[in-house]
């Protein structure tokens, strides 16, 4: 064994002592693995393997799912440009192509030295100030024609991530419209103190009361959530907070993460007390990896301050604590039967519903996962009272929404607004002008014409996670429809049928389209992948990977009649090219060596 | 048994507390097309074949439980279609060359298509570069012709107690792989008498030296069509 | 009397006698199986011959397919002159009917379709044990190959598919009968192979 092997076996080692050979902690035991060794070696792979008495093909199944995981070496910088429409849109491809121009190599491939990869990946979450980057996982933001060539040289010269300059790292909250809940200041434990004054059931009833619906997008509504957690069989219980913030053109949960973190581990720790779990974990998504060190820093300082871990202030037998769980590349995981898969270790594919997380949830406990935002506000209601809560929003949708602000407008950024705020006033309000369309709730969501400006941020209008990306009339709705599609087909899990293969055969029909091969044939195939998508697919992932397709289609029509400029069917491959090898190959450039274009 | 029944194509199906609509209406000899359903493993409904419209919403059947008075659709031209496109979906992700495939007659996925009637795979292929596993002496893996079903691996975590086969990667790039250093069927420890050497509905994992001793044109699905043979009680094989 | 022949030939005779139905078929990169399968519908061609006239086709010598009402193509797109008989086929017939697993999924000559064409050029003509040495041929007669090999769906649209290898004389007559009668071809789950 070389010394360098020997090396990294010990650190493998010493990662796999860490998480005390947990099955269960698979999935970060080979994130710690990929963090320190720039990638998991089949030598890792046999440690993790016999470490944690798994078979080999267990590992290699996990490690294969997510996309920050390396079975092959990918470079000891690891770039990645966050791919998203708005990055798209302030300039993220011309900026790899920079990159990769620089830096002498191909997008995808590993420089010939072994020295650093540049690809894409879904959004990075930095959308008010894109474009984004992750260089190892770490993320960047801003990023700038100079920024790239900086990078370029730190590269080149192999300067530690760690000695990059900090400013390249610098990440804004840009909190535009502050309401309750960003306003709020939170005393930590003073929600606690109070939900203790009430007793758990009465603290249960204030939550029931606020009528407080998820903030991760379906609207449930958190009492009744945790209502039947705690009335659940069950020996033990969870708490989990869903920070997977996945959703293309959302990044409210990372300002909340950064600037909030008390209010939102304070709503865990009160969820807690009124389900009775002792256990908690923070699902913090892989391109959020920037935050663990201050996370880790709250949840130390709050166990000092006996606000987690045994006695919490000073009551007696009320023990809970959080862990923080790191996800690596995988949006499916935002589902939330995807990301109990995933924090047991396992690949995030979505389990068969019923039976739901309340009752059959972390290691088929009772568990309750609620959304960042959906946490905040229960410390808030359990401060203030679920009365005085639901006297904000709509009857239907009590309290205030983070909206993510981005795309054609001037301040884009946080947003908090009470429900029922028309779409018109978030516009009026950052700045949009000629808007075409916005995107509401990322590209699984809604895609909304000017004619539909009046209608309202609420369940029981327009439900969202909270993404709110705005395209102004310079912007091809066809491009930002194949880009969602794009990024639907590269998440997809690919347990089912219809969605492992149909986003794939709608992404062909859209680079056809794109192509300039399209025909009235491919748009009825179109339509038809759509339905099949929407009726058969395992998850919501299948079913509203058709969403973006179905609004555009619907509301932007001549973005895709330009592109049929066909008659009749062509192929989606082109024929003359198709014969270059050949040419190539014996030389011949006659006019029986080409094939025309069909017309 | 109890007295609860569900209306399959308005055929009253009794079932018994637990069942999902497939094992029930199996149990009473009606057929829904299946792939990666099989009686004697957990089922976990990914390939969505055997998908019934239950008031009103697609469902699969294999891992729906049945219901009192719920309403099945299943024989229906609507419902057939989208089945259709689903197994011309298998046919074009993978590389399926039945003319020169041992399993063809008992190939499930072929028969299946037969069933809903599929005349051509109706996509583009993707026609992927994928591997033939030889190493093992009495089987051959074609990862050509693997569907991703998981029965394989179903079998052999729950039934051989092994973990010879799993799925790795993600999306369209999902793929079967073995449980050994090398990767290769040979260095594991699959054995003949494995449950999963047996559950292939393709042609994925074949016995060697078996080729052609029942002569194309006699085998199981050219004697019956696949909805007598697999309607239920033990598998046909 | 075949019961499907006694349907066609009395709706022959219950109408004025209509000018035959024209009917090309070719084979691209298929194997003339399909051809021999039809073929193989025996006395029965006799009956079709009442009804149809074939132009380009095997059996006519006819090099360039003109107007038809019916083409039927065995085999798949692999190479240049492949792309151009299926085109006029398309243009020239006002059905186009795939036969065969070769015109349907590419068959036995789209298993190439995983190895580049160039390690594929270079093993045929250049490295094989044996060869002159004369290097990939380059004569302008000969048609280019294309990097992968098509069914018949992806590079023209196609009205109907008769799947097999070959397709039994059965089916081949029954669609006949069915299209020639003015009836939508059924395609019966008993029938279909597609081995």
């Amino acid at each position: 064994m070389s010394t360098a092997t020997g090396m990294q076996a010990a650190r493998v080692n010493e990662i796999v002592a860490r998480y005390q050979a947990k099955p269960a902690s698979l999935l970060q035991i080979l994130r710690e693995v990929q963090e320190c060794c720039d990638w998991i070696s089949p030598e890792s792979v046999g440690i993790v393997s016999r470490a944690l008495q798994l078979p080999r093909l267990k590992i290699e199944a996990v490690a294969t799912f997510y996309s920050f995981l390396y079975l092959q070496p990918r470079g000891r910088y690891r770039v990645l440009f966050s791919d998203n429409i708005t990055d798209h849109m302030a300039g993220s491809r011309e900026l790899l192509e920079q990159m990769c121009k620089r830096l002498w190599i191909e997008k995808g491939k590993v420089s010939e030295d072994g020295l650093v990869s540049v690809d894409t990946t879904s959004c990075t979450g930095m959308c008010d100030q894109g474009p984004g980057m992750l260089v190892n996982n770490i993320a960047l933001a801003g990023l700038s024609a100079e920024r790239v060539d900086a990078i370029c040289d730190l590269i080149t010269d192999q300067v530690p991530i760690a000695a990059w300059p900090s400013a390249f790292f610098a990440v804004e909250d840009n909190i535009r419209r502050r309401d309750i809940l960003l306003k709020a200041e939170a005393v930590p434990g003073a929600a606690l103190q109070a939900a203790f004054a009430r007793g758990a059931e009465a603290t249960l009833r204030e939550i029931l009361q606020s009528k407080l619906r998820g903030r991760g997008g379906a609207g449930f509504s958190a009492g009744t959530k945790w209502e039947s957690c705690r009335n659940a069989q069950g020996d033990t219980r969870y708490v989990v907070c869903n920070a997977d913030e996945g959703e293309p053109g959302t990044f409210k949960d990372r300002v909340l993460l950064h600037s909030h973190a008390d209010a939102v581990i304070e709503g865990m720790t009160v969820c807690a007390y009124v389900i009775g779990a002792r256990r908690g974990f923070l699902y913090l998504r892989g391109e959020y990896r920037y935050l663990l060190d201050a996370l880790l820093a709250v949840l130390a300082r709050r166990r000092g301050q006996r606000l987690l871990g045994e006695d919490i202030a000073g009551r007696e037998g009320f023990d809970f604590d959080i862990e923080i769980h790191l996800g690596a590349g995988a949006y499916v995981c935002g589902e939330e039967s995807a990301l109990i898969e995933s924090l047991e270790g396992k690949r995030g594919t979505p389990r068969n519903r019923p039976p739901y997380p309340v009752t059959h949830g972390y290691l088929d406990q009772p568990t309750v996962v609620n959304n960042v935002e959906t946490f905040a506000a229960c410390r808030l209601i359990a401060e203030r009272g679920g009365e005085w809560y639901a006297r904000h929003g709509t009857p239907e949708s009590s309290g205030t929404k983070l909206l993510s602000v981005s795309g054609d407008c001037g301040r884009p950024g946080i947003y908090e607004f009470p429900f029922g705020v028309t779409v018109r006033e978030v516009l009026n309000e950052c700045g949009a002008r000629n808007t075409q369309a916005v995107q509401i709730s990322g590209p699984s969501g809604i895609c909304l014409a000017p004619d539909e400006f009046s209608r309202r941020i609420a369940f029981e209008d327009i439900p969202t996670a909270g993404a709110f990306m705005i395209f102004d009339r310079r912007r091809d709705m066809f491009e930002v429809a194949r880009n969602f599609v794009d990024f639907f087909k590269h998440e997809s899990c690919g347990f089912c049928t219809p969605c492992r293969v149909g986003t794939s055969l709608l992404s062909n029909l859209m680079a056809k389209l794109h192509g300039g091969r399209g025909s009235p044939y491919d748009f009825a195939e179109i339509e038809k992948l759509n339905i099949y998508l929407q009726t058969l697919s395992h998850c919501g992932l299948g079913h509203s990977a058709c969403n973006p397709v179905l609004h555009t289609i619907a509301k932007f029509r001549p973005a895709y009649a330009s592109r049929l400029v066909h008659h009749e069917f062509v192929p989606a491959f082109d024929l003359d090219r198709a014969l270059s090898t050949a040419r190539q190959m014996t030389g011949r450039d006659d006019s029986g060596a080409h094939l025309k274009e069909d017309t | 048994m109890s007295d609860s029944c569900f209306s399959l194509d308005g055929a009253s199906i009794a079932f018994a507390a637990g069942q999902t609509i497939l094992q029930a209406a199996m149990d009473a000899g009606h057929y829904i097309p299946h792939l990666c359903f099989h009686p004697e493993l957990k089922p976990h409904g990914s390939c969505k074949v055997c998908s019934v419209r239950v008031d009103g919403n697609m469902m699969a059947s294999c891992t729906t439980p049945a219901r009192q008075g719920m309403k099945v659709e299943s024989a229906t031209t609507e419902v057939d279609d989208q089945r259709r496109a689903v197994v011309q979906m298998l046919f074009v992700e993978g590389n399926h060359f039945c003319p020169s495939c041992e399993q063809s007659g008992r190939c499930k996925l072929q028969a299946t298509a037969y069933e809903l009637q599929m005349t051509s795979p109706h996509f583009d292929h993707f026609f992927p570069d994928r591997a033939v596993d030889a190493s093992h002496p009495d089987f051959l893996l074609d990862f050509n012709r693997c569907i991703l079903c998981s029965l394989c691996v179903r079998a052999s975590r729950d039934v051989d107690q092994k973990a010879v086969f799993g799925l790795a990667g993600r999306g369209i790039g999902t793929r079967l792989i073995v449980n050994s250093e090398s990767g290769r069927l040979g260095d594991s420890d699959f054995a003949a008498t494995d449950k999963a050497a047996q559950v292939c509905p393709v042609g994925a994992i074949l016995r060697k030296r078996q080729g052609f001793n029942v002569p194309i044109g006699q085998r199981t699905y050219d004697v019956a069509p696949i909805r007598e043979s697999d309607r239920g009680g033990p598998e046909k094989r | 009397m075949n019961p499907i022949a006694a349907d066609l030939k009395s709706a022959d005779m219950d109408t004025p006698r209509k000018p035959k139905v024209r009917i090309a078929t070719t084979s691209l990169a298929g194997c003339f199986g399909c051809h021999m399968s039809f073929l193989d519908i025996d006395e029965r061609l006799v009956a079709l011959l009442e009804l149809v006239e074939f132009d380009r086709s095997p059996l006519t010598d006819i090099k360039v397919c003109g107007p038809c009402e019916i083409g039927i193509i065995e085999g798949g797109v692999c190479n240049a002159e492949n792309v151009h008989v299926l085109r006029t086929f398309r243009e020239q017939c006002t059905t186009l009917v795939a036969i065969g697993a070769c015109a349907i999924n590419g068959g036995l000559p789209a298993q190439r379709n995983h190895l580049p064409l160039a390690t594929l050029l270079q093993e045929v003509y250049t490295t094989r044990p044996g060869l002159a040495h004369g290097g990939i041929p380059n004569d302008p007669e000969l048609p280019l190959p294309l990097h992968k090999v098509h069914p018949l769906h992806e590079v023209v649209k196609v009205d109907y598919f008769i799947p097999g290898c070959p397709p039994s004389a059965e089916v081949i007559w029954t669609f006949l009968s069915d299209l020639l009668a003015g009836r939508a071809p059924a395609s019966d789950r008993r029938t279909i192979h597609f081995d």
